[in-house]
């Protein structure tokens, strides 16, 4: 049972059942989709980049399962706010601490409210769920302008 | 019946013939559920396997030395067996390949290929797995042929009706599973294959799910084409085999061109090998037709009639206990079935159920399972999916039902 806490915290569960920023961003200026084709998991990121890179606003929507859901909904509670730069290097982070070998200390305190996702490790069939909304964010970031997204 | 036929099945001996289910999992003992994926290999088959590379192994078909003579013999003895598997009228029309896709794609390149003109149509089911749709799509494309697609009911089993309208005049050939690998459905092959030649149209049947669990007639099934994977039966990887009736498998062209599948060659011209040979380019996997050999003669020690009676008793089983699960509900409830069971509980995402029963020693696959138009049809992403074999136990479907209390408790 401790394996199965120790990857599905309390956290996880939280985010998975009642998801932050979830729902497409009306004044979006970047849209990316993203797929994980071997699972199923599909995801859309919106997010608004002022002209000086700040990500003013992010959210996501999509189906996935627990652990991806709920590392969108985290990511983009912390990226609400950064620049793209820093969003880039929270991502390196990130995935650098989801695909550590098992036995690497985690740096807690870079890590922050994503240490919950370090018990991914254990799992190495479960990183592409956690970094997909990720994934999509950054080429969200590399993609071109596009006009705001509608949701009618 | 002989008195090891009538004899009740004896499912611990039979499980001590299987070295990987004495391993643990995460320090739980392995409960393996995911048998429409790959199957365990019984220790005969593993031997089997290791006498030939210690004590026969040469190429075949080729040198006068005695170990070209000895591996020559017992490939052609492996084929020889899995031909009275399936009831071939004779060993000639067993093609050995990598495995089903294999033999798709050699179906849809030497026969269907030359044969299939702009405006032709393949008709397949919607329960299809990819290998059974995505070679035909190819086909279609290169052709302008069009695929067509059989309808699948709500309870999962093929609409008869619906198949029927759709064999057309255009129609140049029925690609149908024997068993679907998500909804555990057993497709009616003989009638599927009568109303299909009464149109004059030839049937090949996909046969990776209904080989292992059912006793495979293929004169009684009436088809034209008959392939299966070798891993699905207990067999090693990386080799299957394709049945076809003599006249079809003569009339076809050869699928790859190479060595062993030739009877002479010039610059100008070349002739062909006979059946099988034909079709066998290069040198093949001897080892695991081997392997498949040892396999079959594994199930016919068993007796296939008592390992399909004995995973029916268990699919009775674990389908009434799944159904007692709160919350649970089950894709796949035709009459006919093989032990497959795919489900989704409550709000649940299947790779969540996969990973918790996993710590709990269970292992399902979780996912599309290659028949994502089947997702399409269910209106879900994806399926968490047990599967039988006749090792497993009632005590194992017992495990999956209280590691599935376990999902409930953390995601419900």
């Amino acid at each position: 049972m401790s394996e199965l806490r120790e990857l599905y915290q309390q956290v996880i569960l939280d985010h998975n059942r009642k998801p932050h920023n979830f729902g497409p961003l009306d004044t979006a200026n970047r849209h990316q989709e993203g797929f994980n084709p071997l699972c199923g998991d599909h995801l859309h990121v919106y997010l608004r980049l002022s002209a000086d890179d700040v990500i003013e606003d992010i959210h996501f929507d999509g189906s996935g399962c627990a652990i991806s859901k709920a590392s969108a909904s985290l990511m983009t509670q912390l990226l609400k706010g950064c620049t793209a730069d820093e969003a880039r290097q929270r991502f390196a982070g990130f995935h650098a601490m989801v695909t550590a070998d098992n036995d690497a200390p985690v740096d807690l305190e870079a890590a922050g409210k994503l240490a919950v996702f370090s018990g991914v490790r254990e799992f190495p069939m479960r990183v592409k769920c956690a970094t997909l909304a990720w994934h999509t964010m950054k080429s969200a970031l590399d993609s071109e302008a596009t006009d705001p997204i509608t949701t009618e | 019946m002989s008195q090891a036929q009538a004899a009740p099945f004896d499912v611990d001996s039979v499980r001590s013939d299987f070295p990987i289910l004495g391993r643990a999992v995460r320090d739980r003992a392995l409960v393996y559920l995911d048998n429409a994926a790959t199957t365990q290999k019984p220790r005969s088959v593993i031997d089997a396997m290791d006498r030939y590379y210690e004590e026969e192994n040469a190429n075949i078909h080729r040198g006068v030395h005695l170990l070209s003579q000895q591996a020559t013999f017992a490939y052609e003895r492996a084929r020889g067996r899995i031909a009275k598997f399936v009831n071939a009228v004779e060993s000639a029309e067993i093609v050995f390949c990598r495995g089903t896709t294999e033999a798709v794609n050699l179906v849809a390149h030497g026969y269907a290929r030359p044969r299939v003109q702009a405006g032709d149509e393949i008709l397949v089911t919607h329960m299809e797995h990819h290998s059974n749709i995505v070679p035909w799509q190819m086909l279609c494309q290169a052709t302008g042929a069009k695929l067509t697609v059989a309808p699948v009911t709500d309870a999962g089993a093929l609409d008869l009706a619906g198949f029927a309208d759709r064999l057309s005049p255009r129609t140049r050939l029925v690609a149908v599973t024997h068993a679907s690998n998500v909804l555990g459905t057993i497709n009616p092959i003989r009638q599927l294959c009568d109303l299909a030649h009464e149109c004059g149209i030839p049937v090949f049947v996909d046969g990776a799910q209904g080989a292992p669990h059912l006793g495979v007639d293929v004169q009684a099934l009436g088809c034209d084409f008959y392939a299966f994977s070798g891993h699905k039966l207990f067999a090693p990887t990386g080799i299957g085999a394709l049945w076809g009736r003599r006249e079809l498998l003569e009339a076809m062209s050869p699928y790859e061109g190479g060595g062993s599948m030739i009877q002479s060659v010039t610059f100008e011209a070349t002739t062909f090998a006979e059946l099988p040979n034909k079709f066998e380019a290069g040198t093949p996997n001897i080892a695991g037709a081997i392997g498949l050999a040892a396999a079959v003669d594994y199930l016919n020690g068993l007796g296939m009639e008592r390992i399909a009676a004995y995973e029916d008793e268990l699919l009775v089983y674990a389908t009434e206990r799944l159904l007692a699960v709160d919350g649970l509900r089950l894709f796949g409830t035709a009459a006919d079935k093989v032990a497959v069971l795919s489900f989704a509980l409550d709000a649940a995402h299947p790779h969540d159920i996969g990973t918790i029963l996993d710590i709990e020693g269970v292992a399902i696959r979780t996912g599309h399972h290659c028949a994502q138009p089947l997702m399409q049809r269910f209106g879900v992403p994806a399926m968490a999916r047990a599967s039988f074999a006749f090792y497993n136990t009632r005590r194992e479907v017992d495990a999956l039902v209280s590691a599935l209390g376990k999902v409930r408790e953390i995601l419900g």
